[in-house]
């Protein structure tokens, strides 16, 4: 199961031949969900925030996780740091297919005034099992849908998510 | 192979302990010249105290800067220069150049040395890409690079003269902190916490760079490098001390990283330094006291030895990696004058033991907030003697996986970082910068994969409830464990500090400060806004008659990571922001060193 996401990950780097493309992410508006992941109306990933504040859950979760793998260079909030640029900002541009091919394989930019590198979390798990939570939560911070603090309220996690977490993190497996 | 190396260290240590002592005395004399600073601690006892006072208290208000150099690197600068004789030696971090100046023809750059290094180990680099210093001796330059190479440079060409691998930046090992040369060997520790390195101290030949010793913060007693006279608190640490306290294989990917300080004593020939946190950051995945992270460590520098060990924070539920420098100072306690080691730990304890025994003689907090633990056992007849007492509302273990902890004091930051404080014999003060921030914490199951972050925990941090100054700058009694005075500072300390005979203390702000305040009473006598923000060392020393100050301004590290954008208030509901100050509105990025002087008369 992890392999497949693994390789599904790849594909889109190969798609996307590592380059950005300059199609922004369009609509954040939520036109369909499927056990709790809200799509946009091209099918991509979107977060879903209620009137009195409750999130989805992937949001929250990406929340979680990038408060663990991602802010320690591209600082809370996805508000960047003297070292990584704003992720907030950076997401208003960026599409879906460009951010999994960018955090999958990571970026180089390295000049005599700067060397910003991003490492390829493709084979990291802990990434890789949560991209789409990351890139939800992200784009929520990105159309300002939800501030610089943890979420108050979310909706419950769905038994579909959890089975695919474990079955991706391999927490099913016994020794 | 490992086998082979500690059988050379072993055989080793028969002949360097008859012949070795006179190697480098050079070294420990040249240290104790107040005109140069030929150390990255300035001296083997880590106290930054510089016996020059041409500039004190009555005349530090008219400093001016004497003259600026650019290190051509944007990243955070931590660290400082040396100065040995007329030349002095500037590093920059990532790609880790370093500049020959000599300071008897105008500051002229004599040679520059800058490696060739693969980029990338820069995001293996946890939070930014510092570097905390070059080490001087057998008239060469040391320079640990950010891919673990360890470098001998020839001090008049900045020619190599040997190289040598120090771990593997593909498997997490990166270099970041400052080598030491301790009679005919260089020092260095290893970076990696928070990608599951299996930490260690190794120990080089200073003439050919062949690995003497090494060893770890957890593994078998073969790598721990302890025997049955290795001791914890006066008794005597046994076998398996480490292994005993991990579950399964868990010590391979353990951490204890050893990036911090590291102090000498000639007399007592120990070496003190502290291992950080246990891999991951959730304690639940890591059941046991995982020893020996976050641990005062005493070895013999001739064969790695451990004489003494002390583990301050068990079973670590926090990043309060135990890293921090050792200072070390003669004072008398209960009229006693005893040899004193005194840490300021990432928990928020200033700890004061007998470092030559290892006995815990003072543990309490330097920052009243500290909320974790109601205070170490100091009844040597308890059970429990030496341990902190973790309360319930902040332990992240009982609280679970997946569960929310709020407000625990300090946060991961630690009360202090590897910023060093500075001691002065005069007024027996330490002199302490320090981190006034709290956290909510939330550890979650994680996979380990070679190479990759292995941190398994969400955190916020805020300043403490009702607060806003999210750092002290405090004057601390060691014999006693009471803050003499504190001043408030906007941001977090995050620069070494400098003690002075002119009863001067200097220190940097985040904001890019420089400033000088009175040894006695805390009192600011002066300030001067450098280029950028100060996360760098204060240095001292003499040329042509004058007395200089110098210090390397170029905001970054963890503190430029965590409140670039500022910290917002957790309770401040949705759509809070910019809680708290903004790094970002006060300083930019960019190298530089600052030298101050008094006017000319």
């Amino acid at each position: 199961m992890r392999k497949i996401w693994f390789v599904t990950a790849a594909i889109f780097v190969v798609a996307m031949g590592g380059v950005a493309s300059a199609e922004a992410p369009g609509d954040p508006t939520a036109v369909k969900s499927e056990d709790g992941k809200y799509l946009d109306k091209d099918g991509n990933p979107t977060y879903k925030v209620e009137a009195d504040g409750t999130v989805d859950w992937y949001t929250y979760s990406g929340y979680r996780r990038y408060h663990s793998e991602c802010h320690v260079c591209h600082g809370p909030d996805g508000m960047g740091s003297t070292y990584a640029p704003a992720l907030k900002d950076s997401l208003k541009s960026m599409n879906y297919a460009d951010f999994l091919g960018v955090v999958a394989s990571g970026r180089k930019n390295v000049s005599t005034s700067q060397e910003n590198v991003m490492p390829a979390f493709g084979d990291n798990p802990n990434v890789a099992c949560y991209m789409d939570d990351l890139y939800v939560y992200l784009r929520a911070r990105s159309n300002d849908a939800v501030g610089r603090v943890r979420p108050a309220k979310h909706e419950d996690k769905s038994e579909a998510y959890g089975k695919a977490e474990d079955a991706c993190m391999g927490h099913n497996d016994k020794k | 192979m490992r086998k082979m190396l500690y059988a050379t260290g072993l055989g080793a240590m028969a002949v360097f302990a008859v012949g070795a002592a006179s190697a480098n005395d050079e070294l420990h004399k040249m240290s104790q010249n107040p005109k140069d600073w030929v150390m990255p601690t300035g001296d083997y006892a880590n106290q930054r105290y510089s016996k020059l006072n041409q500039i004190n208290a009555q005349n530090v208000g008219k400093l001016q800067v004497a003259w600026t150099f650019s290190t051509g690197v944007l990243r955070g600068h931590e660290g400082g220069p040396l100065i040995v004789g007329n030349m002095m030696y500037v590093h920059t971090p990532f790609p880790n150049k370093v500049y020959a100046i000599d300071l008897s023809k105008d500051n002229q750059i004599v040679w520059k040395y800058e490696p060739k290094q693969d980029p990338n180990v820069i995001p293996v680099m946890c939070c930014d890409t510092v570097n905390r210093g070059v080490a001087y001796g057998d008239g060469k330059i040391f320079l640990h690079q950010a891919d673990t190479t360890l470098v001998a440079l020839d001090a008049k060409t900045g020619k190599v003269e040997w190289t040598a691998k120090n771990g593997d930046p593909s498997k997490g090992s990166t270099g970041t902190s400052a080598p030491m040369v301790i009679k005919d060997k260089v020092l260095i520790g290893i970076s990696g916490g928070e990608f599951g390195v299996q930490a260690h101290m190794s120990a080089y030949d200073i003439k050919t760079g062949k690995l003497v010793w090494r060893g770890f913060s957890e593994g078998p007693d073969d790598q721990l490098l302890v025997d049955d006279k290795t001791t914890e608190l006066g008794k005597p640490i046994g076998k398996d001390s480490s292994l005993k306290t991990w579950q399964g294989d868990q010590w391979k990917i353990g951490g204890g990283a050893t990036w911090g300080w590291i102090s000498y004593d000639p007399e007592l020939n120990l070496v003190y330094y502290g291992s950080g946190n246990p891999s991951t950051w959730n304690p639940k995945q890591r059941p046991g006291d995982n020893k020996w992270s976050m641990t005062i460590w005493a070895r013999n520098p001739d064969t790695g030895v451990a004489k003494w060990v002390y583990q301050m924070t068990p079973h670590d539920e926090w990043d309060y990696d135990g890293v921090n420098e050792m200072i070390l100072s003669d004072q008398s306690i209960d009229g006693k004058p005893r040899k004193l080691l005194t840490h300021f730990d990432r928990n928020g304890l200033g700890y004061t033991l007998d470092r030559a025994t290892g006995e815990l003689l003072v543990a309490d907090k330097y920052d009243p907030k500290v909320n974790w633990t109601s205070g170490v056992d100091m009844n040597k007849s308890s059970p429990t003697y030496g341990r902190p007492k973790v309360l319930d509302a902040a332990s992240t273990d009982k609280a679970g996986e997946d569960h929310n902890v709020k407000g625990i004091c300090p946060a991961a930051l630690g009360s202090k970082d590897e910023q060093p404080a500075a001691y002065s014999p005069e007024t027996q003060l330490f002199y302490v910068p320090t981190n006034h921030v709290c956290m909510d914490y939330e550890p979650f199951k994680v996979s380990y994969t070679a190479g990759q972050p292995y941190v398994g925990a969400t955190l916020s941090m805020y300043p403490p409830p009702g607060e806003t100054n999210m750092g002290n700058f405090i004057a601390w009694d060691g014999k006693t464990g009471k803050i003499v005075w504190s001043n408030k500072e906007q941001f977090s300390v995050w620069s070494g500090a400098l003690a002075t005979a002119g009863g001067v203390v200097f220190y940097g702000t985040l904001e890019g400060y420089l400033k000088a305040v009175d040894a006695k009473t805390g009192k600011e006598l002066y300030k001067f806004k450098t280029p950028s923000g100060i996360i760098g060392n204060v240095t001292t020393y003499e040329h042509g008659g004058k007395q200089y100050v110098a210090v390397l301004s170029g905001v970054g590290g963890w503190a430029g990571i965590g409140l670039a954008a500022g910290l917002t208030d957790p309770t401040a509901g949705l759509g809070a922001v910019g809680g708290y100050a903004a790094l970002s509105n006060y300083t930019a990025l960019g190298g530089t060193l600052t030298v101050f002087s008094l006017p000319q008369q």
